[in-house]
């Protein structure tokens, strides 16, 4: 990364992310150009998807905004393109542009959400095991070498196959997106739960935690206050990095069919919908969601990389 | 590389077959399940081991019944009839085919683990007259046996006592059958080699007792899942044939010089069902057994549109649930009512039935362009006043619950195979369901008059009687909308322009011992 | 160091006892495979036969303790798609992806080290700087685009290799390989390619993280100050100490590639095990994907334990951790 060469002074031992690294963080962002660029790209990408209701010329979920002697148009700049389908059309008539708005904000709070899910199991767990340890300890951390004991991408097909079976039909399009979150953070999870683990046992042998449990500061307390805050740098750049994978996890299961459903497409249904059309000459139904699709997680990684290479010295 | 590849392929072709060497490269969206035409039920599978197994009877290029392995038969009473066999006519092994043969199959497929049992509903037992003559014994009077004997495929007794595959291979008991892998038939090819979901090799059996109208020396039969790749491939040469051809890549596979493109519609009839239990599955009461809702549905629906762009012009909009090719049809079953959504709101306000929502439960993986079909039908039902949720799924999935009765609308698809009756429709989707009828009827509806028609039908031995009688109950299950037909699905196959005869008929299966290359 | 190995085998198969069982109980709640097994005219009676003769009738205990003891024993049952027995249909499909996973593997190791090394060795040029950048690209790309992408590119515009399948295989025993003849080779290219594009970003970045990290170190600066050959650093003795990490993740990404074949798989349409799987999903063929579930962490759980012991053998500080 261009970052490293520019991030001048020795590393400071890991301690409070904010009032040490603070500043230093910022003066990397802003003297790395691939990292503004990325936030930049990345912010357009949040803010449309926010604001898809807004931008988006259609509703693509509302079935009856849906014209179907629209279908396959293609983008306003070919032949047979229509305003306002600036992109195009899918083959329910489905504005192009719109869907792609829409599907970014699924994808994106797919991510994040099995993120945020993955770091609460995988914290929670890490934090107790490690704090408590013995038997607590030894379950869960059997639990996670179950877990790592089947690859990343084989329990998330699992579990939405599984779980997405068990729901009543009229729960299938609803519940669609909380299976996929589900999925993927039980997927996640175990990485978080051995980093906070390690670090929680590291940090309870020292001795201002000794002397907080010899003045009967409830555990509570302590795990929240004093021993949380120490193992949250490693967690925030595994976090950022694991947005990207969750990303990428969320539009694979969708490709192969096991996803989002056709009515709420994310990104990854487009995809695996356009690709029906490759050879068709429809090729605008599956090359904007792949620009989308990979403009997305290209960016994610690169400011995940960037963050690691700030806050993990060692790396560089 | 490809001149290499092609070279690579001329080489080995002509170490296997000398001389002009034809190989049909079949480029198929999915596997047989097995050799073994009676481990499955399966009509897909059934179709493809007709090359290596062949019936006593068989459909000629009109649909009609021919002699195929019997050459005559005729009925000795009621429930007995009798066949006579081809002579001089040998199994891939070298085995003669007699009348043991025949009963060994029929007893093999009537086995109560074979899946196949139901394609033979009305058999009782089967006895040897001489070496080439069998009586065939029924449970009572049945005029469709020899539509079943289409596709009752007929083994060599001894390969089967040989290889302890007297008995169809039983998934429940675990064990693996010799047939499964293996295959010793009488047809017009045989198998030389097969790698499940890869690759199965067929070739020309230059002993078969018909005059092969085929020049086919080698068929290669390889499953390509996705629709995209199968058309890669046929546009790189790696197939030269597939009997499944995506329809929104037709116009530029028939702009291909090299390619050529073969369509009409299928047998199959696409039609919805409605749940007509008093309750539906999240236990609202259930609208749909008022006859205005199911023509609300109806006339929500925009034909012209389905066909037009979803089906790309291709598809034939049904009024009738069956077929205008399947025995039963007249025209005015295929009435359609028309689009009308207007009418479709006040009729469900009529009904106090206004913003009904339910659940349109569809498969991904049965029919033509369906995933396309159910996601239209949902927008076309939401502007007529209905709130509809897709659940679609794969079969295997979905099959549970609407065979369970969970299902509030859902679709379907009938052939009528391998019988070609619309008998096949009227005793399996629209009857009340009982152990032995009604399987299809996921609906749960009885309508007594219309069960009695059938029953009249089946025992009915005066085929034009017999047709009146299915025609008038097709035509009481179309006033009261028990099933709502949306079209014939359309079938396209494509070629290499090489081909220069080939047979197409509306069941929509290939019959290359009728296939024949360009020299 | 004994105690360590059979503690280490002894963990493993608790895990796999452990997965076998969650496989169990997955499957059972995934779904019916009855209504398709049979065809149209099947009638309910013979279908509730079929249902009870499966077993699928009995108490969820009996057919768990069924289960779990038949798989002990290697026996998964017969494939309800297409009545093969299981296992034997998996070790079918195995040498195709081994060969598709081990070539994929091939390629990143030779690709993947001497970019690693390049980036380390020139660290800020700016060629270098896009290959980083490239490589960042290169994790994010879902490797079904990259599929899709080379099918467009290398099989239908230019035409120079297929899109599907292994081209012809020669049976060895019971092995059936693709890479004795040439379209068995010529097919394996692209998803060999396809699959190896992650795992070459990995190499390289680990390669270069190592290689700054011993280039560093005391022993380089003192041979450079001995005067010995920049080359010779980086090869001989800098590239040699990295080299170990670099084989320890082959070896353990070997399972997880043998995992993500499948979209590959399914892409390609090669016919692997995780193409099976995939099509055992859409068909619930719960035999199957419970064996597949098990082999693959079978896989995984032994190439880490192998892994674990390795180590110990080599560093026998390790012997005493966890």
């Amino acid at each position: 990364m261009t970052s490293d060469t520019s991030k001048p002074g020795a590393a400071q031992p890991t301690t409070m992310l904010q009032r040490a690294r603070g500043s230093d963080v910022w003066w990397s962002f802003t003297h790395s150009k691939s990292a503004m660029i990325a936030a930049t790209v990345l912010a357009v990408l949040i803010l449309t998807a926010v604001f898809a209701p807004l931008i988006a010329p259609q509703n693509p979920y509302d079935a009856a905004q849906l014209d179907m002697w629209k279908a396959e148009l293609p983008p306003v700049w070919q032949e047979g393109g229509e305003w306002p389908y600036l992109l195009g059309t899918d083959t329910q008539g489905r504005d192009m542009l719109s869907a792609i708005l829409y599907g970014t904000r699924i994808s994106i709070v797919i991510g994040l959400a099995s993120v945020a899910l993955s770091l609460l199991i995988g914290m929670t767990a890490g934090l107790v095991a490690g704090f408590f340890g013995g038997m607590i300890e030894n379950v869960l951390m059997r639990i996670g070498d179950i877990t790592l004991s089947m690859p990343t991408i084989l329990i998330a097909i699992l579990v939405s196959t599984v779980v997405r079976q068990l729901l009543p039909s009229e729960l299938r399009e609803i519940g669609a997106s909380a299976v996929l979150i589900l999925a993927i953070s039980l997927s996640a999870w175990v990485q978080y739960a051995r980093t906070v683990r390690a670090q929680t046992i590291v940090e309870r042998n020292k001795e201002y935690v000794q002397a907080a449990r010899l003045l009967k500061v409830p555990a509570r307390r302590i795990l929240a206050y004093h021993i949380l805050p120490n193992t949250l740098t490693p967690v925030l750049v595994a976090a950022t990095l694991n947005f990207g994978m969750a990303i990428l996890t969320e539009a694979t299961l969708s490709f192969l069919g096991i996803g989002m459903p056709p009515g709420q497409p994310s990104l990854g249904t487009l995809i695996r919908i356009g690709n029906q059309f490759l050879f068709s000459g429809s090729w605008w139904i599956v090359l904007f969601p792949v620009i989308q699709l990979c403009l997305l997680v290209v960016v994610v990684n690169i400011l995940g990389d960037w963050l690691r290479d700030v806050l993990n010295p060692k790396l560089r | 590389m490809l001149r290499k590849l092609t070279l690579a392929a001329i080489v080995a072709a002509g170490f296997s077959t000398p001389g002009l060497a034809e190989t049909l490269k079949w480029g198929s969206s999915r596997d047989i399940y097995s050799l073994d035409p009676y481990s499955y039920g399966d009509s897909y599978t059934l179709s493809f081991l007709n090359h290596v197994y062949e019936g006593l009877v068989r459909y000629d290029a009109n649909l009609e019944i021919e002699p195929a392995l019997a050459t005559s038969w005729e009925t000795v009473s009621d429930t007995v009839w009798r066949f006579h066999l081809r002579e001089g006519v040998k199994f891939h092994n070298g085995a003669d085919f007699t009348a043991d043969d025949v009963i060994a199959s029929l007893t093999r497929v009537s086995d109560p683990v074979s899946p196949l049992r139901g394609n033979l509903p009305a058999y009782k037992g089967a006895k040897k007259v001489d070496d080439h003559t069998v009586d065939i014994e029924l449970v009572g009077p049945y005029p469709l046996l020899l539509n079943d004997l289409t596709n009752i495929h007929v083994f060599d007794l001894t390969w089967l006592t040989d290889n302890k595959s007297l008995k169809p291979t039983d998934v429940g008991a675990k064990v693996e059958g010799y047939a499964t892998y293996n295959a010793n038939g009488t047809g017009a090819f045989k198998v030389e080699s097969r790698v499940p979901d890869s690759k199965t090799v067929l070739v020309k059996n230059p002993g078969w007792w018909d005059a092969s109208k085929s020049n086919i020396d080698r068929i290669e039969f390889t499953p390509i899942t996705s629709a995209a790749t199968r058309v890669a491939a046929l546009l790189s040469g790696e197939i030269n044939f597939t009997e499944n051809a995506p329809s929104q890549d037709l116009p530029r596979l028939v702009a291909q010089p090299d390619l050529k493109v073969m369509e009409r519609t299928d047998l199959r009839t696409i039609m919805v069902g409605f749940n007509r239990k008093p309750k539906l599955a999240n236990g609202a009461d259930n609208k749909f057994n008022d006859l205005r809702v199911r023509q609300a549905f109806a006339h929500a629906l925009d034909s012209e549109l389905v066909q037009k762009r979803i089906m790309r012009g291709k598809s034939r909009t049904a009024g009738a649930i069956i077929a205008p090719e399947i025995p039963g049809y007249v025209e005015a079953l295929d009435s359609v009512l028309p689009f009308d959504p207007d009418l479709s709101k006040k009729l469900l306000a009529e009904a106090g039935a206004s913003d009904l929502p339910f659940t349109l439960v569809c498969t991904n993986d049965a029919y033509v362009n369906e995933e396309e079909l159910c996601q239209g039908l949902v927008n076309m039902l939401t502007r007529a006043g209905f709130k509809p949720q897709l659940d679609i799924a794969p079969a295997a999935a979905q099959t549970p619950k609407r065979a369970g009765g969970l299902a509030d609308v859902y679709l379907i698809g009938w052939a009528n195979e391998p019988m070609l009756d619309s008998y096949s429709i009227l005793l399996q989707m629209i009857k009340t369901k009982t152990d032995k009828a009604g399987v299809f009827n996921w609906g749960g509806w009885t309508y007594p008059e219309i069960d009695k028609l059938i029953e009249q039908a089946s025992t009915e031995m005066d085929r034009t009687k017999r047709l009146e009688l299915q025609t008038k109950a097709l035509q009481m299950a179309k006033d009261d909308l028990i099933m709502l037909p949306l079209h014939q699905q359309p079938m396209a196959w494509v070629m290499s322009n090489k081909i220069d005869g080939i047979t197409q008929l509306a069941d929509n299966k290939p019959r290359h011992w009728l296939t024949h290359f360009a020299q | 160091m004994l105690v360590f190995t059979i503690s280490r085998i002894a963990n493993a198969i608790m895990v796999m006892l452990a997965v076998a069982m969650l496989a169990f109980v997955i499957f059972r709640l995934a779904g019916d495979p009855v209504e398709l097994m049979v065809n149209e005219q099947m009638t309910q009676e013979d279908r509730d036969n079929i249902r009870e003769r499966l077993g699928l009738n009995d108490g969820t205990a009996t057919q768990f303790v069924r289960f779990v003891t038949n798989a002990a024993r290697g026996d998964f049952g017969i494939s309800y798609r297409n009545g093969q027995d299981v296992l034997t249909l998996i070790g079918e499909r195995f040498p195709a992806t081994l060969e598709l996973v081990l070539v994929a593997t091939l390629i990143s190791l030779v690709v993947g080290l001497p970019l690693g090394v390049l980036t380390a060795i020139k660290r800020g040029r700016w060629y270098t700087e896009s290959l980083q950048f490239l490589s960042i690209i290169g994790v994010s790309l879902p490797s079904f685009v990259v599929g899709i992408l080379l099918i467009l590119v290398f099989s239908v515009v230019l035409g120079i290799a297929p899109s599907f399948g292994r081209g012809e295989v020669i049976q060895i025993g019971w092995w059936s390989t693709g890479l004795l003849t040439p379209s068995g080779r010529a097919a394996l290219i692209l998803p060999a390619v396809a699959l190896s594009l992650y795992q070459i970003t990995l190499i390289m970045r680990l390669v270069r993280a190592e290689m700054l990290e011993v280039l560093r170190s005391d022993f380089v600066k003192f041979a450079r100050a001995r005067g010995i050959p920049r080359w010779r650093i980086y090869f001989r003795h800098a590239l040699r100490n990295c080299l170990m990490p670099v084989v320890t993740m082959t070896a353990m990404n070997v399972g997880s590639l043998i995992a993500f074949a499948l979209i590959t798989e399914t892409v390609f349409q090669w016919p692997g095990m995780g193409m099976l799987f995939i099509q055992a999903v859409t068909f619930l063929d719960i035999p199957v994907m419970a064996a597949y579930l098990c082999i693959i962490s079978f896989i995984f759980v032994a190439l880490n334990t192998l892994v674990d012991i390795t180590y110990a053998v080599i560093d026998p500080r390790l012997r005493n951790a966890r």
